[in-house]
């Protein structure tokens, strides 16, 4: 079987599948256990774990639904919450190294949650030790076979059953063709399509594209999850922009407008101090405050500690504050400017309580998967997802490929992304260019605050970036032919971006990290799920209800 | 006047010729290198060949070059207003302009 994608839930997919005796191919379009979404994470697991106080999965579940605005899949949010904590279990029997006080892991409580109940690894290192130590436990499998710079180009599917993969070789150019029994797409997000984002290079939607392409659905596509406190000014290097949300979980920090006043009370939550307000509403209430003249300099808010002393922040952050003090930062001097960040997709591929999508045999996992979160992802849901989505995913692709006698690959079925591989075409455009273009374009029409007008307008410019792209890919297969990446790259991107925009635009209410300017109020009548498939080249939208909550 | 930062880069593929560009890049306080060269990418050439995942948080670590003689993150480098010097990891198999195979063997293919 196949997984694509080594961030935490691909590696735990392949994982989970050897350990079932399945044979794994695990594929990255970067290299393994480095790029992708994991790595860059700094803090914050979340699961009812219950070291610091008393707690349950179904407290758990009862905060993830109520932030998801009643659009959860209540039975992937459940996977979510109950697996999340054998997940953290196994995470700390394999040496992550949670933070820990004495014998207990530490736990930390982030805004949306009833108790302290996120994990987390000293400092900021959360993401960085996940990925080495799912990396180790890779590779003492011999059943997992890890392949880097592969680029998937598309899946191999037949009468609605999928065989395999078609990619190339990023450091050689050479195609590449995979035959499988069962597939899991663990591709992570979209916010590469985001001028200003907190993902790696990588997060283009590229699964979702995949998914699309081989006619699977997706769900709740118009929810992109923006952070609210990206680092924004001054500018920062070899810092991680969501560093501050570590900050204010251990120390609350004060988030102030231009008038030095807090502000988030005007907006329906007082905070004085600490780290309460939920990223919806945090980014809503920045936004209106920059609209309002209110804002910072650089166009956001500052967030100050200045009230913390030196000696307290040292505690809580060692070394981070020396790499800030290179920076010419001294936050016991200075507040930070920070702004809305494109963090995270809610939304994703359609799936099943096993995580299998429409198209037999096609699994997902992690943030490729949509429906666990909603309208609005509690934080530190994220890699509790990819560590439970990945298990799950890969021990049901483990069951089915036993099942399967042979995979259903057809070499008619690989030929069309086989040809698009191996062409040879002048070069038109400068895709990385148009990769800029289409961040801006997102991020000015379709970012957390959303009109018709704007959506449309994005749509017509999204139909020209297209048009500029061309049919085929720029120059000849070649070693590391960059650009030929961002053409693939910005295919993928272009489709998902798409789908962003036609769900935001049939939405006419506001939801969570979805809001109108034009319906800027919740409406009843709007519960319910919005599915995109590609039908004739086209992406046709439907209205589905929401999954009923199972009794637990 | 604005202020440039000069970058000089080797490029080139094994089996292709080698050979330096120099490219200007306006410069701004606080940029990195890896803010030089995406810039490159998009305005004069995207053939140009880096290796980057995360772009500022220092945690993919795939971005290591030469900067003027000395192994550095790219994405930790500061760009500074002069004449910086590039290139790829002299103890690693060349793949393109910047990039190097730094991939364990058992993760390519072969």
């Amino acid at each position: 079987m196949l997984v694509i994608g080594a961030g935490a839930a691909g590696l735990y997919a392949a994982l989970a599948a050897a350990g079932a005796g399945a044979a794994v191919l695990l594929v990255d379009r970067s290299l393994v256990g480095r790029g992708g979404a994991t790595v860059m994470a700094q803090m914050t697991v979340a699961a009812a774990v219950g070291e610091q106080v008393p707690d349950d999965w179904s407290c758990h579940l009862g905060d993830t639904l109520a932030a998801g605005r009643g659009l959860c899949d209540p039975a992937l949010a459940r996977l979510l919450c109950e697996q999340g904590v054998e997940c953290i279990r196994e995470m700390d029997a394999w040496g992550v190294g949670w933070a820990r006080d004495g014998g207990r892991i530490r736990q930390v409580q982030a805004p949306g949650h009833d108790r302290p109940r996120c994990v987390y690894v000293d400092f900021l290192n959360t993401g960085p030790a996940v990925s080495k130590t799912l990396r180790a436990q890779v590779q003492r499998q011999p059943a997992i076979r890890r392949i880097g710079d592969l680029c998937v180009v598309d899946l191999v599917v037949q009468d609605g059953v999928v065989g395999g993969a078609v990619g190339f070789s990023v450091a050689d150019g050479r195609p590449v063709t995979v035959a499988a029994k069962a597939v899991v797409l663990a591709t992570g997000g979209l916010t590469r399509l985001y001028r200003r984002n907190s993902a790696s290079a990588n997060m283009g939607g590229d699964g979702y594209a995949l998914a699309l392409r081989a006619g699977a659905a997706l769900i709740d596509m118009e929810f992109v999850q923006f952070f609210p406190i990206g680092h924004l000014a001054p500018r920062l290097i070899g810092m991680d922009p969501i560093m501050w949300d570590p900050f204010r979980y251990k120390l609350g920090g004060r988030l102030l407008n231009a008038e030095g006043r807090e502000f988030t009370a005007d907006y329906g939550v007082a905070e004085a101090g600490s780290y309460v307000v939920t990223r919806d509403l945090a980014t809503y209430a920045i936004t209106k405050e920059v609209e309002a003249g209110r804002g910072s300099p650089a166009g956001g808010a500052y967030l100050s500690f200045q009230h913390v002393e030196a000696a307290a922040l040292r505690a809580a952050f060692g070394p981070v504050i020396d790499r800030l003090a290179a920076n010419g930062i001294d936050l016991t001097r200075m507040p930070v400017e920070v702004a809305p960040i494109a963090h995270y997709h809610m939304g994703g591929v359609r799936v099943g309580p096993s995580l299998e999508t429409g198209i037999a045999n096609l699994f997902a996992a992690g943030e490729a998967v949509g429906g666990a979160n909603g309208a609005n992802r509690l934080s530190g849901n994220a890699i509790t997802e990819a560590f439970a989505f990945g298990r799950q995913a890969g021990r049901a692709a483990a069951a089915r490929a036993q099942r399967t006698a042979r995979p259903a690959w057809r070499d008619g079925a690989a030929r069309a992304a086989l040809d698009l591989i191996g062409a040879d075409a002048p070069a038109a455009a400068n895709p990385a260019a148009l990769v800029v273009e289409l961040q801006a374009v997102m991020a000015e029409r379709v970012g957390p605050f959303r009109t018709a007008g704007g959506l449309a307008h994005a749509l017509e410019r999204l139909a020209d970036l297209r048009a500029a792209l061309g049919a085929l890919p720029p120059g000849a297969p070649a070693r590391f032919a960059l650009a030929r990446l961002d053409w693939f790259d910005l295919r993928n991107m272009l489709l998902v971006a798409e789908a962003v925009a036609r769900a935001a635009l049939a939405r006419t209410e506001s939801r969570g990290a979805h809001q109108r300017e034009d319906h800027p109020t919740l409406r009843s009548d709007w519960q319910l799920n919005q599915v995109l498939r590609l039908e004739d080249g086209a992406l046709a939208l439907e209205r589905v209800p929401v999954p009923a909550e199972q009794a637990a | 006047m604005s202020r440039v930062a000069t970058l000089v880069i080797a490029r080139g593929a094994p089996g292709e010729p080698s050979r330096t560009e120099r490219h200007r890049v306006p410069f701004e306080p606080g940029q990195s290198v890896l803010d030089g060269l995406r810039y490159i990418r998009v305005q004069h050439d995207p053939s140009l060949a880096i290796r980057f995942s995360c772009i500022n948080a220092n945690a993919c670590k795939e971005c290591m070059m030469l900067l003027d003689g000395k192994v550095v993150y790219a994405c930790t480098a500061r760009l500074e207003p002069r004449e910086m010097t590039l290139a790829p990891l002299p103890n690693k198999p060349l793949v393109r302009d910047l990039v190097t195979e730094i991939a364990p063997p058992d993760e390519r293919l072969e």
